[in-house]
């Protein structure tokens, strides 16, 4: 049986991975990426709490809701990703300044 | 003495995860970024399946490999010119970032390691049938909801992603 914290430094780890890829890229999709990284280290905590209640399955729910929120974010950043692509021909963050002017 | 099988597959999922994890944000080739967080995903699966969340494991697989990374590899063809995918995928920010992820990483590190989690040891417990009825029972408006969000979300994409008449202000 392996230690609930063990499974806590993975996604520890992997949402420090997440954060840093997240703050540092200036791509979009790896952005997206980075995002997908947090959501899913925060998955795996919610599993490895949940495996410590025998008859309690709140924790799985969670990650179920958080996969499907998780989809809908995917399909709406991409598609803004895209129409940003359309405007600029980049995906770079920091090249979006419509509002600046 | 034998090896114990679960701690060795438990680190090789671990590694696996961690490793493509770092190579989707800090690969310099975009490409290449798109297909570790393949590897990523799916050793976030097998650590579901290690800690008896068979259900979630298959969920992970035809969710996020069949669904998420492939609209975001999509995404990429569609965006990424392949000739300046490496210049176009610059980072800036790296000391600020460096020194916001230490301080995070020493708070989890310390609440990981000095809260007093319990020890025992648990029998495996198959979750999809408990799963199912705890949707349709208890979580049945969240479920429905989400339902509602996903649909949402479709008509938001459908909307956001199709190719409008051309403004006079869109280079060409």
């Amino acid at each position: 049986m392996i230690p609930l914290e063990h499974y806590l430094y993975v996604a520890g780890a992997l949402f420090a991975i997440g954060t840093l890829g997240f703050v540092v890229r200036r791509n979009l999709l790896v952005q997206l990426m980075s995002l997908e990284l947090l959501l899913n280290a925060v998955n795996l905590t919610l599993v490895a709490f949940n495996r410590q209640h025998q008859d309690d399955h709140t924790g799985q729910l969670f990650a179920f809701f958080v996969i499907a929120v998780a989809a809908a974010e995917a399909a709406v950043g991409l598609a803004i990703v895209l129409a940003l692509y359309r405007l600029r021909r980049s995906v770079r963050s920091d090249e979006a300044t419509l509002l600046k002017n | 003495m034998a090896v114990d099988l679960t701690l060795v597959s438990f680190f090789a999922l671990a590694a696996l995860t961690l490793v493509s994890g770092a190579v989707v944000a800090f690969s310099r080739n975009i490409i290449h970024a798109t297909v570790a967080l393949l590897g990523c995903f799916l050793g976030i699966a097998g650590l579901y399946v290690q800690l008896s969340a068979d259900f979630l494991a298959a969920v992970q697989v035809l969710v996020y490999v069949g669904g998420t990374l492939t609209l975001i590899l999509f995404a990429v063809m569609l965006t990424a010119r392949i000739e300046d995918v490496r210049t176009s995928n610059t980072s800036t920010g790296l000391p600020v970032g460096v020194a916001l992820v230490a301080a995070l990483l020493l708070v989890l590190g310390k609440v990981a390691t000095t809260t007093a989690w319990p020890e025992t040891p648990r029998a495996p417990m198959p979750s999809t049938a408990k799963l199912g009825h705890a949707l349709l029972g208890d979580y049945l408006l969240p479920f429905e909801l989400g339902s509602i969000l996903l649909l949402a979300a479709m008509i938001g994409a459908v909307v956001l992603a199709r190719r409008a008449v051309k403004r006079n202000w869109e280079k060409a």
